[in-house]
């Protein structure tokens, strides 16, 4: 399969949309900075340390990449202005995670053993449950039959919200009702998911903040009830971070690795005014890939993440 | 909440102890230390540039005329400037008009369901008022129902259209169901909405229009990077919003976005939200804040929220006991579940000055107090009416009975026995007692 054949004209269009704020901004600031200029100085990687900080790549991740580039340019003297984007572009995409050979790379996947279940985790108000909704679209749309489990028994009518996407995608939906133990949903999901020969798993989990112990460990449980019932579940740990979050996203995804060892990223609410930038470091640091991004509220809005179209939309010339 | 941020602050204040004055260079130094932790803090670029900027123009200015030490001068500096950008003085929530009309707007996911739930308990509990609420967020599924969840649980009527797609008709429906059933505050949820969705950017404002709400709230979320100040301009720019709600800041984010918002847009920061639970709200207050960045502490809020919970009759009574000797196992659980209301017990202590960075990496939850009370659950009336009758085998009873060991049973009755003690020798008011009591039980746990 082809790098670029999960981006069909109309979803590549569709990411342009979603990215054109994103790109509008981070490059007319680019071409600003190099404006005039034959060489990158440090004019221009000072502009490019306040592109990539107000993008919330952070102070970190940012000095690493302008070491990275200001190694290359000591090497190669005369860097032309031009050759910024590429190298650029380069040097992010070296940052970002590959995802790994045991996990599916995309909706269209061969027939497997057991049930492919992936747990999704999250803070409150990333949009979990939202882009649960979308997935299993996207499941259903590649022909797999999809089962979700209601795991979020805490949150006011989280419940309803996942029954009412469970109805818009067509897929089936188990569930305790509200104040259900979690675990218990997630083992009888699966059990279900295990007798009627399901494709795809998702489970809903209440959104919590990873600096709630008790909280975390409830996660964990979750977690090791499903090994009960398939011993390799969950395969995929999906942590969702909101594209609008900050340097807190770093903190978040180390504790919910700590938790549950996420093993695949989505970045939600990309369609607005934040970059993401994040993601960069959080991939670099962790070695987890971004898996999955949400670009909207329809149950279309969800693509797979590639980090060629990503860097490349942030930073093509159009 | 801040810690992280204070720590760096701490620490490159360091750089600047041992000197003697002030000066360019160890100035810049500690400067750069500064504006890193800003941006490692989420606060914007521009505002933490401009931030560094002033304070250094204002340490070089003082340092020839003061004799305090550079770094004591530099903290002042620092947390004056702090307090500035974060919003001076604190700004109440508007609630004049009958009925009054306040507007929740902001991003998805930011929490506008919870908080204006949050605000209905609030003004209900607190400000004696009658509040309706309104299920404006008529495109996220089950949106309406959490509000009606929520309402529930704080028997607050929440008004709905079933079917209704027309949140601008809704929100003018119910003002005029809440004159006619005697509401005298009303507040409108809306949808979550990106700054850049025209059709929706143009459905607020016209449900702003319709209303002429007494307050407009733009919530936002304490974990938001740099994107806060394009959301926060942007929708300003539509809503001419009265306030800020901050979300979220019972997490671990050093909420940057506190710093530069009110800079931005110039609009307080009215509340924020410090946990799931309906009472978890407090109002903004920005010089605790700032000190709080700063790790002087914020002993105030402990203090009020200590008196908030505290019943005067109660403590009296409580008093008369402790000075006949008779404060037995009871109280102490009443004391128990009177710490408990108070909120988290690690967002209590951390209000402590001094304790912030002791506590960061420690376990303290909820459940803090699980096993003090499973032991003393485990006495039977007359064991807890009278501690001085568990013997050797009634703490072996009371051990298994509670799922605890004899040495956590008996730590207890040491730790019981040593309050007891104290409270007695204690003249000072029953908040006071309360906080030095709860000092006492943490250490027990550990």
């Amino acid at each position: 399969m082809g790098l670029f054949d999960f981006f069909s004209k109309k979803k590549k269009e569709q990411l342009n949309e979603g990215l054109e704020m994103t790109k509008k901004s981070v490059f007319s600031k680019i071409t600003k900075a190099i404006a005039g200029k034959s060489k990158v100085d440090d004019e221009v990687l000072d502009n490019l340390e306040e592109i990539l900080v107000t993008s919330d790549v952070g102070v970190t991740t940012t000095l690493k990449i302008i070491e990275r580039i200001e190694a290359r340019v000591a090497r190669d003297k005369y860097l032309g202005a031009d050759e910024l984007n590429s190298i650029l572009k380069e040097e992010i995409a070296a940052l970002l995670s590959e995802n790994d050979s045991d996990s599916i790379s995309g909706f269209d996947f061969p027939k497997m053993e057991v049930p492919y279940v992936i747990m999704v985790v999250g803070v409150n108000g990333v949009g979990k449950t939202t882009t649960i909704g979308k997935l299993a679209y996207q499941f259903k749309m590649a022909g797999k039959s999809v089962l979700l489990g209601a795991a979020d028994t805490f949150r006011a009518a989280a419940v309803d919200q996942l029954t009412i996407w469970s109805e818009r995608v067509d897929v089936p939906l188990i569930s305790q009702g509200m104040g259900a133990d979690p675990a218990s949903v997630a083992y009888d999901t699966l059990k279900s998911a295990v007798a009627n020969k399901a494709d795809v798993v998702i489970i809903d989990t209440a959104g919590r903040l990873h600096n709630k112990i008790n909280l975390m460990n409830e996660l964990t449980k979750i977690k090791n009830v499903m090994k009960k019932i398939i011993p390799e579940a969950p395969q995929e740990i999906l942590l969702i971070l909101d594209a609008s979050t900050g340097q807190n996203a770093i903190e978040q995804a180390k504790q919910f690795t700590a938790a549950t060892e996420v093993n695949a990223l989505a970045l939600t609410k990309l369609d607005g005014t934040a970059k993401g930038g994040v993601v960069i470091g959080i991939s670099d640091q962790f070695k987890i890939p971004v898996k999955y991004i949400g670009i909207g509220e329809k149950k279309e809005d969800l693509q797979l993440f590639d980090k060629f179209e990503f860097v490349d939309s942030l930073f093509s010339q159009e | 909440m801040f810690e992280s941020l204070s720590e760096k602050l701490d620490r490159s204040f360091k750089i600047l102890k041992g000197q003697g004055k002030i000066t360019e260079i160890n100035v810049s130094e500690t400067l750069k230390e500064v504006r890193k932790a800003l941006l490692d803090a989420d606060v914007s670029y521009k505002i933490a540039k401009q931030f560094t900027d002033e304070v250094k123009e204002r340490a070089l200015g003082q340092n020839v005329l003061t004799a305090i030490s550079p770094g004591q001068l530099m903290i002042k500096i620092v947390h004056d400037n702090l307090t500035e950008l974060m919003g001076g003085e604190h700004t109440d929530i508007n609630i004049k008009g009958d009925p009054a009309i306040i507007l929740i707007a902001g991003l998805q996911g930011s929490g506008k369901t919870t908080f204006s739930a949050k605000l209905a308990n609030y003004l209900k509990q607190k400000k004696g008022k009658r509040p309706l609420l309104v299920a404006g967020d008529v495109y996220r599924p089950a949106a309406i129902n959490q509000l009606q969840v929520l309402g529930n649980t704080i028997d607050v009527e929440v008004y709905t259209e079933e079917g209704s797609m027309e949140p601008v008709k809704i929100a003018r429906n119910s003002i005029n169901h809440a004159k006619a059933n005697g509401y005298n505050v009303v507040i409108v949820d809306t949808a979550g909405r990106l700054a850049i969705d025209e059709q929706m950017m143009d459905e607020i404002s016209s449900i702003k229009e319709a209303l002429k709400p007494q307050e407009t709230l733009f919530v936002v979320d304490a974990m938001t990077g740099q994107d806060a100040v394009n959301t926060a301009k942007a929708f300003h720019d539509r809503l001419n919003f009265e306030g800020v709600v901050l979300t979220k800041l019972d997490g671990d984010t050093r909420g940057g976005a506190a710093l530069t918002i009110k800079a931005v847009v110039s609009k307080p920061i009215k509340f924020v939200g410090i946990g799931e639970k309906i009472d978890a709200l407090d109002v903004f207050y920005p010089k605790r804040m700032a000190d709080r960045i700063l790790g002087m502490g914020d002993i105030v809020s402990l203090v009020e929220k200590a008196q908030e919970q505290f019943d005067e009759q109660e403590a009296r009574k409580l008093q008369k006991k402790i000075a006949k000797d008779q404060f037995n196992f009871n109280d102490f659980l009443a004391q128990i579940k009177q710490i408990k209301k108070m909120g988290n017990v690690k967002d209590l202590m951390s209000m402590i000055p001094g304790m912030g960075k002791a506590i960061k990496n420690l376990d303290i939850d909820d459940d803090a107090f699980k096993h003090v009370e499973a032991i003393i659950y485990s006495m039977t009336p007359s064991e807890r009416d009278n501690p001085k009758i568990i013997n050797g085998s009634r703490r072996k009873r009371i051990a298994l009975g509670s799922g605890t060991d004899i040495q956590e049973v008996n730590r207890l009755i040491k730790q019981f026995d040593e309050t007891r003690r104290m409270m007695k020798m204690m003249t000072t008011s029953g908040g006071k007692g309360m906080m030095k009591m709860m000092q006492n039980m943490q250490g027990a746990k550990r």
